[in-house]
């Protein structure tokens, strides 16, 4: 049932950014939008407009193309939307209501569940996973954590 | 896929053994509209787990020690887990101590989801989120998990754990959280980047080598060799499962 409640919510969220996006014609100014931090990259993987209407599309189509069949590519996963978008202040994306997801989110009033199973901060990488993407690199804990002579 | 490709003739079938050797050669083209993408990544990211594959694991139980954790502490690490044991932690690998009751012979071995062909857990799963990837890696979907536990009880070798109580600091790439049932992955993150699963790594490195993951397709591979050297077993072989972890030495 839960699940379901998630894509009523989902749809209720294009609703309400489509509402949000009315918001912003200068013939409503004074209302107060959302204020939301700049992420770290130039630019973002899609337009900015595309994005704000679009991106719980492209994160769905994401999901189910990484979860069910493996693929892995980088340029529409939750993981580095995360990367990008993580707060300076609280290093991540919905720890409090300036954050990344959450300024928004909390403005339209639009719960979202995503942060119950994914990490809302970035994480540290493997080295082998150096080539991947452009996000500084730091030794891993994980891979620290099997090396010989710890637990024991 | 034009008619050469075809799985059934002779000359893909030489082919696909070509690729296979061939497979650490970077970007060689190798047949008309095959090409390898760099060196030692036998998939890129955009490319889908393939059924040409079937991950596998062969663990000998003789080789592993009395009290030894260390591929349970590895799997805890690499995905979040607390380590509790109580009915109510998630544990998706155990290790478990059996007895010959006749000899008193005591072994010790570590259990955890046998990645079955035909897997129970995924018949019986209403909503499609139990799932077995291409590749014979069972997985769950949290996004359409609904937490009703059918999973758990159909599972003969107890691999499943449902999150009773909310997550914080998953690993980001181990989304895990409260309502769902989850099970070993074969840490499907790392075999996607072709590292071995955590568990394995762990026992290798600690100089155990009780495991031996690898491609059960792949007659090449160190797994088939093994398996094609000694004599190993299913669990509950009786099932006819087809599991994807065998034992050896029980
Ligand atoms: S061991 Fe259990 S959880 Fe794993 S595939 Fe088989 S039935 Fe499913
Ligand atoms: S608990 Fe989730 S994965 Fe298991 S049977 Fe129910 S819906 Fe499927």
């Amino acid at each position: 049932m839960a699940r379901l409640a998630k894509w009523l919510r989902l749809a209720a969220l294009m609703f309400a950014v489509a509402f949000s996006a009315i918001a912003s014609i200068p013939a409503v100014a004074g209302v107060d939008l959302p204020k939301i931090e700049k992420g770290k990259g130039d630019k973002c993987v899609e337009d900015t407009q595309y994005m704000r209407r679009n991106h719980m599309d492209l994160l769905k189509h994401h999901r189910d193309d990484t979860m069910r069949k493996g693929i892995r590519t980088t340029k529409h996963s939750l993981k580095k939307c995360v990367e990008c978008h993580a707060s300076e202040k609280s290093g991540s994306v919905a720890a409090s209501k300036e954050d990344f997801c959450a300024a928004c989110h909390s403005y339209a009033s639009v719960k979202l569940d995503c942060w119950d199973c994914h990490a809302t901060k970035p994480g540290k990488k493997s080295p082998t996973q150096l080539g991947q993407g452009g996000v500084q690199m730091q030794s891993s804990p994980l891979i620290a954590a099997t090396q010989p002579g710890e637990s024991k | 896929m034009n008619e050469h490709d075809k799985p059934n003739s002779v000359e893909a079938q030489a082919r696909r053994d070509f690729l296979k050797t061939g497979a650490l050669v970077a970007g060689a083209t190798l047949a008309p509209g095959v090409l390898f993408y760099g060196v030692a990544h036998s998939r890129a990211p955009e490319e889908a787990a393939s059924s040409d594959k079937r991950f596998g694991l062969l663990i000998d139980t003789t080789k592993c020690g009395d009290g030894c954790n260390d591929c349970v502490s590895a799997c805890n690490t690499e995905n979040g887990l607390t380590g509790e044991t109580g009915p109510q932690d998630s544990q998706w690998i155990r290790k478990v101590d059996i007895k010959d009751l006749r000899t008193g012979y005591v072994q010790s071995l570590p259990m955890m989801c046998q990645h079955c062909e035909n897997p129970p857990c995924v018949d019986v799963c209403p909503t499609g989120a139990s799932m077995k990837r291409a590749d014979g890696i069972v997985l769950v979907d949290r996004h359409t998990c609904i937490g009703c536990r059918y999973c758990m009880m159909a599972c003969p070798y107890k691999a499943r754990s449902f999150v009773h109580e909310p997550l914080t600091d998953q690993n980001p790439e181990v989304p895990r959280g409260k309502g769902c049932v989850e099970s070993c992955t074969f840490c499907v993150q790392r075999v996607d980047r072709d590292e071995q699963p955590a568990c394995v790594e762990a026992c290798n490195t600690q100089g155990h080598n009780a495991m031996i993951f690898g491609d059960l397709k792949d007659p090449e591979s160190a797994l088939n060799k093994a398996l094609k050297a000694a004599s190993s077993i299913e669990v509950r072989a009786d099932l006819a499962l087809n599991t994807g972890v065998r034992y050896q030495g029980i």
